[in-house]
């Protein structure tokens, strides 16, 4: 290697690097219209970009029983015209100003956005604000999208190796409840039988402007934005907000395990979650346990990696993170800490490996610096994300919805730095076997 | 209810000028840096010409990337893996037919760490071997699970179709060729084609371009071995013919595959074409996706799209589609595509095509990371960031008679090859109502 600037601590074979991790901080503006309609507006004006997303607190841990799959069904629903447009208008507005659009159902929200050149701002309000007003719910929009989520389903599940997993198959085996622990993308049976009674009844009971949070990023002014707001919004009108149930349950007292037959899996694979605090409730508990997957997983320097990828070469890869949809800062209690892992051999030396990874980990503490690399590429990571004013948005609106604070997104750095070695080795002291759910995929030999 | 005003979009705001430092250092080695604050991170690609031929290079040079962070002269995996941990950072490295990219990240303030690292791996990575056969396990087992998905399955299926024996004729190596694969060939491979001759070097983000060029200057200088970058030979001429069906017992849909030639970005009908491919298949608002999805529910995600490579461009169309309706499917996909190159297209559809590739282009270039890949897919095509700043207004020229031209130069059905991939006993009697069909 050539002579480089200075490099403190480098090149001497340890890696003892130390980089101050800067903080970043948003500007937020936020206001509760009249309807109940909370919004939050963070202006950015390095790139003519803004991002526009609305976030109802309704997702999958809502459906009725009877009915699994409907918060994704209905958010198809929202896409099919709306109280000023017919169908496919909303697609051809935003694309037709430059923008993209899409949405997304989780386990505790759905969410809807757009990105788009700044000028279609109001354009964007707009098409958010009339959907909200009323999506175009008919027999025919409602069995054309029955007809599309099945082959979404096909195409991500069933016609290929490893479909839902872990996000479908991991929940059941550690939930008891019907809520946390069913199929979120829906039975064929339930799809087929959702009428349009049971959307318009969900769109009255779930998405009434007091039951969303509206996040406007990007290249805007405060002030005009929120007039734009008030313009677009304002005069829909409020309904009652429902009450949302706690989806608490217990923890496991012994181990649950569950094999799943995959007809198109070549290999086995494996999924093991544990419970971890309540995210809203205890902030400073929970991020501990983001840290730790982190400590586990992320990078080649991780423990896992290191021991099971390239040390004993019992997987081919291995995966970790919060929730089973790996959304660690907008998913609510009950969630987990998930790993999952591809192995050619048997399961129960990688479930050992892994048991004294976990008990080195607890018993022996973190090696000096593994703390503070591992929360400086957790901090550059997010850091990364949020970069785009659309994944920004996103963010805001989910801290905003969950706990009042969209503030978040820039604070979260000082929040990570902060876990200290101690709570995340306590944190690792908890991932015992009698605490876990274990899904095994099973090869089925068709392939 | 009474209809509300859709609003009128507001005078459009530029995109802010970069500020850009490029040239070629000693070594041959191309190099952007590129400033776009926001966050306090850089972005950084470095691509490596890294064609060859045949199926033992293409394994070579797989097995190659995953064991390229395996460890230096100075220090093993796990310390790189820690260093460049400890910069907020991440390394990887991926190859394709034409070349091998190194994608990372790092706090900004860690760039000269971070480009301390490159050099040494580019410089001296050493493939120790029992890394090396541990990752060529890894490699073996990773193809036989990408060979499950059907989505590889039939990509593989329309690459052999479109390329036969050319090097863009397969993405995935044999098995048996990669177990052959040696670690002295692994660093054999390295040592000649790991050159900065041809390679490009794109940074991005909160950076001072200059300061930056000068680092990467004065860090890579040792990375100089001579030899020259090879290049994929010419594609061969399609050759239409029916339609190619692979058995996939079981399939609970079929995965409909269609490609054909298309144009590279320098070339000057390339923005008609791209507004072409748009309205036939291209994003959201498409007479494809309105049709297949929107209208009949075949499928959810059907597209089509324009893909580059060094020795030239092709286009591609996909559907996955349930059994029963993949017959129905291939006719309206063949209607579309001779719609489009049959007739003009309507004057709203190329506005709104236009405004999409056009925004589309702003929201793709306004994250560090967005820029820093479009910025690096140029430079390997021998364009810059001028390309970037000029094609609005290129595609703000194209007429509706543009597109019929380019429509009827490459999507026309009958210059395209078409492959499905699924269950033959529950879909081949119904594609043979529409022409014919081979087993693939």
């Amino acid at each position: 290697m050539g002579a480089g600037g200075p490099r403190p601590g480098y090149g001497h074979g340890v890696t003892s690097i130390q980089l101050t991790v800067p903080s970043l901080s948003y500007p937020v503006e936020r206001v509760t219209l009249g309807n109940g309609l909370r919004v939050v507006i963070s202006a950015d004006r390095r790139a003519p970009v803004v991002a526009v997303a609305v976030h109802y607190d309704v997702g999958i841990r809502s459906e009725p029983e009877g009915r699994t799959g409907f918060a994704h069904l209905f958010e198809h629903l929202m896409f099919q015209g709306s109280a000023s447009l017919e169908k496919l208008e909303h697609f051809r507005y935003v694309q037709a100003s430059g923008g993209s659009f899409n949405g997304t159902t989780r386990f505790d929200y759905t969410s809807y956005y757009e990105q788009l050149p700044s000028n279609a701002l109001e354009r964007a309000l707009f098409l958010e604000a009339d959907r909200m007003r009323a999506p175009r719910i008919t027999p025919e929009n409602l069995a054309n999208q029955i007809a599309v989520v099945k082959e979404e389903i096909r195409v991500n599940v069933m016609n290929r190796p490893y479909g839902g997993f872990p996000w479908l198959l991991l929940p059941p085996v550690l939930f008891d409840t019907f809520p946390n622990a069913h199929n979120g993308y829906g039975d064929f049976v339930d799809l087929s039988s959702a009428t349009v009674e049971d959307a318009q009844a969900f769109f009255d009971r779930y998405y009434a402007p007091g039951n969303a949070v509206l996040s406007v990023c990007g290249d805007l002014d405060a002030d005009e934005a929120l007039t734009l707001v008030e313009r677009q919004f304002g005069d829909i009108p409020a309904r009652a907000v429902p009450d949302r149930p706690s989806f608490g349950e217990p923890g496991l007292r012994e181990e649950h395990r569950a094999e799943h037959v995959d007809p198109h899996a070549p290999a086995p694979a494996v999924g093991v979650a544990w419970r971890v605090p309540d995210p809203l409730a205890d902030l400073g508990a929970y991020l501990p346990y983001v840290v730790l997957a982190e400590v586990l997983t992320d990078g080649d320097a991780s423990r896992l990696r290191r021991r099971l990828v390239r040390g004993d070469r019992l997987v081919t890869s291995i995966s970790g993170g919060i929730s089973f949809m790996w959304n660690p800062f907008d998913v609510r209690d009950p969630t987990a800490l998930v790993l999952t892992a591809f192995h050619p051999g048997p399961v129960e030396p990688v479930l050992t490996a892994l048991d004294e990874e976990l008990d080195r980990l607890a018993t022996g503490g973190l090696e000096p610096g593994e703390l503070s690399r591992v929360q400086a590429r957790l901090t550059a990571s997010q850091f990364s994300e949020v970069d785009s004013v659309l994944r920004r948005a996103l963010r805001m609106a989910a801290f905003e919805q969950q706990r009042g604070r969209a503030e978040l997104v820039g604070e979260l750095p000082s929040l990570i730095a902060d876990v200290t070695a101690e709570q995340v080795v306590e944190a690792a002291a908890t991932l015992r076997p009698d605490r876990r759910a274990v899904l095994e995929v099973v090869p089925g030999g068709r392939s | 209810m009474t209809a509300r005003q859709v609003p009128q979009l507001t005078e459009p705001r530029p995109s802010p000028p970069l500020s850009v430092t490029s040239g070629r250092i000693d070594s041959g080695l191309e190099v952007m840096a590129v400033r776009r604050d926001g966050a306090p991170l850089v972005q950084l690609r470095l691509s490596v010409p890294f064609a060859g031929d045949g199926e033992a290079h293409l394994a070579k040079a797989r097995l190659l990337a995953e064991s390229m962070l395996a460890g230096t002269e100075r220090r093993g995996a796990d310390e790189l893996a820690a260093a460049l941990q400890s910069l907020g950072g991440e390394l990887s490295a991926r190859v394709d037919p034409d070349r091998l990219t190194i994608s990372g990240e790092a706090l900004a303030a860690g760039l000269p760490d971070l480009l301390g690292i490159l050099a040494e791996v580019l410089t001296e990575a050493s493939y120790p071997s029992d890394d090396v056969v541990g990752e060529r396990n890894r490699l073996v087992e990773d193809v036989r699970m990408s060979r499950s998905q059907p989505s590889v399955l039939a990509q593989e299926a329309l690459l052999r179709r479109m390329f036969g024996a050319h090097p863009y004729g397969r993405e995935l190596p044999e098995t048996d060729q990669v177990a052959m694969v040696s670690p002295e060939q692994v660093r054999s491979l390295h040592r000649d084609g790991v050159v900065p001759a041809g390679s490009v070097l794109v940074l991005v983000g909160d950076i001072v371009p200059s300061a930056a060029f000068d680092q990467v200057a004065t860090t890579l200088a040792a990375w100089r071995p001579s030899g020259t970058a090879p290049r994929a030979p010419e594609m061969p001429p399609l050759d239409p013919g029916p339609t190619v069906l692979v058995d996939r017992p079981g399939s609970v849909q079929s995965s409909i595959r269609i490609g054909g030639p298309g144009l590279g970005r320098a070339h000057p009908d390339y923005a008609a074409l791209q507004l072409a491919n748009m309205v036939f298949g291209g994003y959201f608002s498409s007479r494809l996706v309105e049709n297949i999805r929107e209208d009949k529910g075949y499928t959810y995600s059907p597209y089509s799209t324009l893909h580059h490579a060094s020795a030239g461009s092709t286009i591609r169309i996909l559907a996955d589609v349930a059994n029963e309706v993949t017959a129905p499917a291939l006719l309206e996909i063949g209607y579309e595509l001779g719609r489009v190159a049959t007739l003009p297209v309507r004057a709203e559809e190329l506005e709104s095509a236009r405004q999409y590739a056009i925004g589309s282009l702003a929201l793709a270039t306004a994250t560090q990371s967005g820029l820093a890949g479009i910025l690096l897919q140029l430079a390997t095509s021998g364009l810059d960031a001028e390309w970037l700043q000029a094609q609005p207004r290129r595609l703000a020229e194209v007429t509706v008679d543009q597109i019929l031209e380019q429509s009827r130069r490459f999507l026309a059905p009958s210059g395209m090859v078409t492959v499905v991939l699924g269950d033959a006993i529950a879909v081949e009697p119904s594609m043979r109502t529409l022409g014919d069909v081979v087993k693939g």
